[in-house]
């Protein structure tokens, strides 16, 4: 069968059960927008390329399928590179098409021509320019089976014009097969040494990453950490692999992480992570954060092993399977002197948010009240926020805690809320953002708005980037700099994408704007005014011992 | 300390920039670097030195093999492998110095491939040590420009890249 390049990408997406895809158009991506046309595959229309990509990272984190976005050659290219990125360095399956002006015109600075291919190398697991429209389909494949398999990331192919219109011999290939992960002798050697170092621990902790969601891992997470009489602690990327409420379960550990998860971190004498890379931000100092401890690692990327932290043992392969091996062949254990330890810790550190008056910490406490139970999905942007966010919402199961956690790029939020309701339409997806994350995708609510997408977003208003306030408190002297920013009417700005909008400035107000919400079927905007002043705690330098704890 | 690695990767526009761009994006040092074709014609070689102590290596590895592009990485110990570079060097080597210089060469095993009458451009190939050495040498005569290629290696014995060909998994499994 001869079809058109761009009839190729319509029939390599509908392969690979690819139902909904995020764009923009643009001249050199039209051919594809055609083919689109008269597909069933459903595009959605955002207001900026960045907002397609961080939408397809929402849709991919939410679902665990290849999120999609299309973007035209150009700026529509290069507006992608953000979610990308943010896509990259939290491993989110994504695959991004590209138009490139025409193969006679590349590399004549022609209209609206960027060598996307070279800017997205380093944030993307791989890229391609297909110059052989012979080559499209199988390119598309091996895009798929790159973006999803072993570490996931992203993956961008760059289209050129005259590929999209050339007709082509075209063989379907079915939906491609999952292929099971091979386990190598050498890993099971580990595993027996691993559940040595295990046995011999008095006091061990799992630390949960990103990955162990990707691996889909959370029950044989649970059940290592069951066995072991085990604390689990999370990283940012890691919360819902076990879930909040878990009688092991201590939080989130890290720059902003709970005392007792701190703690339970710096004293132990055996950790075992669990698809975590040992971000600075977890770590602090990495040499102090490993010293004197066996440290186990189980990632699914090799590189990951003695990048950070050096790992006594290394496991890499298949998450689930290294950790029911390794549940195989530990013997339960015996930590109640360490959790009596543990317990002092919690007792010491326990502490109710003020109800007094609006706070973060007091609305996410309450968010997390009036959605238990619920199916909700938690998409955050970058800031005060989403430290607050993440220490005091209870999130329960994997892929409800959409955020941006390596990269840390603001107005990430709005996007990725919108890709996660659009993937699970049975949910609620509730937006958190700062005010300052939320200026700056927040006219994304235009597609909220078209899609009608049910989505809550709760925009903390500190008037204010308050983690740089907070930065600029701590370490240059209270002299703040770029941080405040003048009121803006954010009800009226949702009011002219026609969505109903609250202002909260007391706990009242707020439990009655959430309980409202959460009872209409529609998009919705909360606007809760907290204080200026307020920082999060506890907090930890960057670069200190992870106990370290900063008194602001 | 230096390591030699060889790289197997497939002959495709782009792969030398992003096997570079590896390095540089994460702050490995590269002493040098050189690439070619195969005897089949679907891969090229690369030989590249690197600098670092064994932890950097054991990176350099894993980041290299999550290239897609890259299908095996050797690494070249110098007691189990041959390494050769070439260096070119014009000196200025008129009137009396010339038969000194010669001689010299000669010791080296350098060839001469160009002279006239106020210069020589000799040609020597060997390790970076010989090569460091020769160059020392004919430093006080006035060295007026010298090129390098990177090491090229291969290992000693029946030991050779295809035995890290990526296995049959990794055709489906990309980290």
């Amino acid at each position: 069968m001869r079809i058109s390049g761009a009839q190729i990408i319509v029939e390599c997406l509908k392969e690979q059960g690819v139902d909904t895809v995020f764009g923009y158009p643009g001249g050199t991506i039209l051919p594809l927008y055609d083919a689109l046309h008269d597909s069933a595959i459903r595009h959605i229309l955002t207001v900026h390329e960045q907002g397609a990509a961080h939408a397809a990272d929402g849709y991919a984190r939410a679902s665990g399928r290849v999120g999609v976005c299309i973007a035209t050659s150009g700026p529509g290219a290069t507006n992608l590179v953000t979610g990308l990125a943010a896509a990259f360095m939290d491993s989110i399956p994504v695959v991004a098409i590209t138009g490139q002006v025409p193969t006679s015109l590349i590399g004549r600075d022609a209209f609206q021509e960027v060598d996307i291919t070279g800017i997205t190398m380093p944030i993307t697991k791989h890229n391609f320019l297909v110059k052989d429209p012979a080559r499209l389909a199988e390119t598309l494949r091996y895009a798929f089976r790159i973006a999803a398999s072993g570490r996931p990331g992203p993956v961008l192919v760059d289209v050129p014009r005259d590929v999209q219109t050339a007709a082509v011999l075209f063989e379907p290939a079915g939906e491609p097969e999952k292929v099971p992960f091979a386990m190598s002798g050498a890993v099971l050697a580990r595993i027996d040494a691993a559940a040595e170092a295990i046995a011999r621990a008095r006091q061990p902790v799992i630390i949960v990453g990103g990955g162990a969601v990707a691996a889909e891992a959370s029950s044989e997470v649970a059940a290592l950490a069951e066995r072991l009489a085990c604390p689990v602690v999370s990283t940012l990327m890691g919360l819902g692999a076990v879930p909040a409420s878990h009688p092991l379960f201590l939080g989130l550990t890290g720059m902003h992480g709970h005392k007792p998860a701190n703690n339970c971190i710096h004293d132990a004498d055996l950790i075992i992570a669990v698809g975590s890379r040992f971000s600075d931000r977890v770590t602090g100092d990495r040499v102090k954060y490993a010293a004197g401890k066996t440290v186990v690692h189980i990632d699914v990327d090799p590189a990951e092993i003695d990048k950070n932290v050096a790992a006594g043992i290394g496991l890499t392969g298949d998450m689930k399977t290294i950790l029911a091996f390794l549940g195989e062949r530990t013997p339960s254990g015996d930590t109640e002197a360490w959790w009596e330890k543990i317990a002092a810790w919690q007792a010491d550190y326990r502490s109710e948010p003020d109800s007094g008056r609006l706070t973060a910490p007091w609305l996410f406490t309450e968010i997390s009240s009036q959605t238990a139970g619920a199916d909700c999905i938690f998409a955050t942007d970058v800031g005060q926020h989403q430290m607050w966010a993440a220490q005091h919402l209870k999130i329960e199961t994997p892929r409800t805690w959409l955020t941006s956690g390596g990269l840390g790029a603001m107005g990430f939020g709005l996007p990725a809320a919108m890709g996660a309701q659009i993937a699970a339409p049975g949910k609620r997806v509730i937006h958190i953002a700062g005010d300052g994350g939320f200026k700056m995708t927040g006219a994304e609510l235009y597609t909220v708005a078209a899609r009608r997408l049910p989505v809550i977003s709760v925009i903390v208003n500190n008037s204010g980037l308050g983690m740089i306030r907070q930065l600029q408190h701590a370490f240059f002297d209270k002299r703040y700099t770029a941080c405040e920013l003048p009121a803006v009417d954010f009800t009226a700005f949702a009011a002219a994408f026609g969505i109903g909008a609250a202002t909260a400035d007391t706990p009242q107000e707020f439990a009655a704007a959430f309980a409202a919400a959460l009872a209409s079927p529609g998009p919705r905007v909360i606007v809760a005014n907290i204080a200026p002043e307020d920082l999060v705690t506890p907090m930890v330098p960057p670069g200190a011992a992870i106990n370290a704890y900063l008194d602001i | 300390m230096k390591h030699v690695l060889s790289i197997l990767v497939y002959n495709q526009p782009g792969v030398l920039v992003r096997v570079a761009g590896m390095f540089s994006r994460r702050g490995f040092n590269i002493h040098s670097l050189a690439v070619g074709t195969t005897q089949d014609p679907r891969y090229s070689r690369i030989t590249v030195v690197v600098c670092g102590d064994n932890g950097i290596l054991d990176q350099v590895v894993k980041q290299l093999d999550k290239l897609v592009e890259v299908e095996a990485i050797q690494l070249l110990p110098p007691d189990a492998s041959v390494r050769r570079g070439i260096a070119m060097v014009k000196i200025a080597a008129g009137g009396d110095k010339r038969a000194e210089v010669l001689k010299l060469a000669e010791v080296f095993r350098a060839n001469i491939v160009d002279i006239s009458e106020q210069t020589a451009t000799f040609e020597i190939t060997g390790d970076d040590d010989k090569i460091d050495a020769f160059v020392d040498l004919l430093g006080p005569y006035g060295i007026l420009e010298m090129v390098r290629t990177g090491l090229a290696g291969l290992a000693r014995g029946t030991s050779n890249i295809h035995q890290y060909e990526r296995r049959e998994y990794y055709e489906q499994i990309v980290l």
